[in-house]
């Protein structure tokens, strides 16, 4: 609340210079009428007036009106005593400037755990994935299913393959085997130096090549699910995915640090049109609080 | 809430207690000198020097003098000694020698005794030495009651048991063990299967001592009868757990801990998972965590009034946390 009383005459300059060097603070106290403190009444209710210049040079009349609340704290004997103790040890020439005490601003929540895991796979989807995975292997003779690691048609996928361990190990004796297919400069320094794998002595063989093949047409019907929620596993994206038609590949991409997940997943579906779908339906799909972004894998030639 | 910062020491925290009434806390870590805060706003009231080498553990009476005077600090430094202290003024009262690094203080009900841990070293084991406290300084001597051997490794904590009958050590075998006070028997072991399969970094008793809790680096905590050493909780978490503490109002632990320090700076931060993570008591379920430490957290403790808890890491810090109001009535 501000009100203007009345209007005062500017103070010449004469009068300023005059009052012991120009000391407002004085002057303003011989201007201007004393403070006022009224209450607290019974209901708390504290009203302090005070009178001031405005940059008019107006006197303006400010009321505060506060509440005026008296807390009770039982603080225990000691614990008083003990706050009046006097500091010891390094505490006593402490600096002012050393601020060992900070209040953090940063204000820390008690995060709570995420939602837990959504529910495990039912066996009769995994069956049913394994089962098309299978018809997959072996299709009209040509064999789809081929294991990276181990060379074997039709068993098992790469990421499953049960010979990991023995992978290097097969490798090597693969090479052995192939070398003298490989051009003889090659041949000499197989083990010492890099041989790119396309260049490799194994590469040349018809098996492998043959797999290369069939991991590119793997890759089609590809599609890229954006925004996945961080807790989602591959098997709930396979879960989800897995409605639409038998899928051949589900991979979440992982924070290379953290192992979290980043929210990005590939599914490679078998047929195209259950990819299609797939996009259909599941694009703008909310999913453990998030909206799925679902689009194809990569840009596609037609 | 916005916790409060307390960087008075130069080296990795070890160990932090609060005194009964919960308004001072103390901190020890491996630089020299153990300090006193204010436990409200986090003022530090106090170093005690001394020591000379890294401080792991500290103690404070509750019934000196009187009733909950909080009038002396011990503490068992790797300098190869426990120290009594004045609380008040940080004077040093009385120094217990040993030959080897004195790793863990507690006093009695009634704080007429003490027991100190002390390492394995050079040819020496390990030993558990219960000592007399008396109430005049100048009548204070060094000579142990009574002097307990055996187990293997390091006991990194020993506490008394419910009414002084009993002394619980645990430590670098990862076997608890519970010893008569009066004549050094063993007098139960902890069993294999059902106990940690890892060193058994910390033990916190419950504010009654019915029951008392212990923190492994097989990444579990369990929580134990402090009678009949049954099993009757294991928490289970994904990191090693370094420090363990218990609310005294609520039914919730606190887990502290983290990855190895060693191997802090070639990961990301956010793999270290350097939260405090609380558990409810009886459900085992988690309730959350509190962040903030770019370390491990070494130490952990509860107001006795279970409003504010502070956590001390291998950073450095101290931080204290009181809780908000909506803590008090979280639902799982």
């Amino acid at each position: 609340m501000a009100t203007t009383l009345d209007l005062l005459p500017k103070p010449r300059w004469s009068d300023v210079a005059d009052d012991d060097d120009g000391n407002v603070e004085d002057l303003n106290s011989r201007l201007l009428p004393p403070t006022e403190v009224i209450g607290p009444d019974e209901n708390g209710i504290k009203r302090v007036i005070e009178y001031k210049f405005n940059d008019e040079r107006k006197i303006i009349k400010v009321t505060t009106v506060s509440r005026v609340k008296k807390i009770k704290t039982v603080v225990n004997k000691r614990v008083l005593e003990r706050r009046s103790w006097a500091k010891f040890g390094d505490a006593v020439n402490e600096d002012v400037g050393a601020r060992l005490t900070v209040t953090s601003t940063e204000d820390i929540l008690l995060e709570r755990p995420k939602a837990p895991a959504l529910v495990l796979p039912k066996g009769s989807t995994t069956e049913e994935i394994k089962a098309a995975g299978d018809s997959l292997g072996q299709k009209g003779g040509a064999t789809l299913m081929v294991c990276r690691n181990c060379g074997k048609k039709g068993d098992h996928w790469t990421a499953r393959c049960p010979y990991k361990d023995l992978a290097a190990q097969a490798e090597a004796s693969n090479t052995n085997d192939a070398n003298p297919n490989a051009a003889p400069s090659s041949s000499g320094t197989a083990m010492t130096t890099y041989i790119p794998p396309s260049k490799r002595g194994g590469a040349l063989s018809s098996s492998i090549k043959g797999s290369d093949m069939t991991r590119m047409h793997n890759n089609e019907n590809g599609v890229k699910v954006r925004n996945i929620s961080e807790d989602a596993s591959e098997a709930d994206l396979r879960d989800l995915f897995g409605v639409f038609g038998p899928l051949t590949r589900v991979h979440i991409l992982c924070d290379r640090k953290t192992g979290c997940s980043r929210g990005i997943g590939f599914v490679n579906f078998v047929k195209k049109e259950d990819a299609v779908r797939a996009i259909q339906k599941l694009d703008g799909y909310g999913y453990d609080s998030l909206i799925l972004r679902v689009e194809w894998a990569a840009s596609r030639p037609n | 809430m916005r916790p409060i910062l307390m960087k008075g020491h130069e080296r990795p925290l070890t160990y932090l207690k609060y005194n009964k009434d919960g308004d001072l806390l103390f901190s020890c870590a491996k630089d020299h000198n153990p300090t006193v805060w204010f436990a409200d706003n986090g003022e530090r009231l106090g170093t005690y020097r001394g020591h000379n080498g890294a401080v792991w553990c500290c103690d404070i009476t509750s019934k000196f003098l009187s009733l909950r005077d909080s009038m002396r600090l011990i503490t068992g430094s790797a300098d190869q000694t426990a120290k009594l202290w004045n609380v008040q003024t940080g004077a040093q009262l009385f120094t217990f020698n040993f030959d080897s690094p004195a790793r863990s203080v507690d006093f009695a009900v009634g704080d007429k005794l003490a027991v100190i841990t002390t390492d394995p070293f050079m040819e020496l084991t390990s030993a558990i030495h219960v000592k007399r406290i008396s109430r005049d300084p100048s009548e204070q001597t060094g000579e142990s009651v009574l002097i307990l051997k055996g187990p293997q490794g390091r006991i990194n904590r020993a506490v008394w048991g419910p009414l002084n009958k009993t002394i619980i050590s645990c430590g670098e075998d990862a076997i608890i063990r519970i010893w008569d006070s009066e004549t050094g028997k063993l007098l139960k072991e902890s069993d294999k299967e059902s106990g940690h399969k890892k060193t058994i970094t910390s033990l916190a008793k419950a504010a009654d001592g019915s029951h008392f809790l212990t923190g492994s680096l097989d990444k579990s905590a369990k929580l134990w009868d402090s009678r009949t050493l049954t099993l009757i909780k294991t928490y289970v978490t994904e990191r090693p757990v370094n420090a363990v503490t218990m609310s005294p109002l609520l039914d919730h632990v606190v887990l502290g801990g983290g990855q190895d320090a060693s191997a802090v700076t070639t990961t990301d931060h956010r793999a270290g998972k350097f939260e405090a993570k609380f558990y409810d008591k009886i459900l085992l379920e988690e309730i959350g965590g509190v962040k903030g430490h770019f370390g491990p957290i070494n130490a952990l403790a509860f107001n006795p009034d279970g409003k504010s808890f502070s956590s001390g890491g291998e950073d450095g810090y101290v931080r204290l946390h009181h809780f908000d109001p909506e803590y008090f009535n979280i639902k799982i």
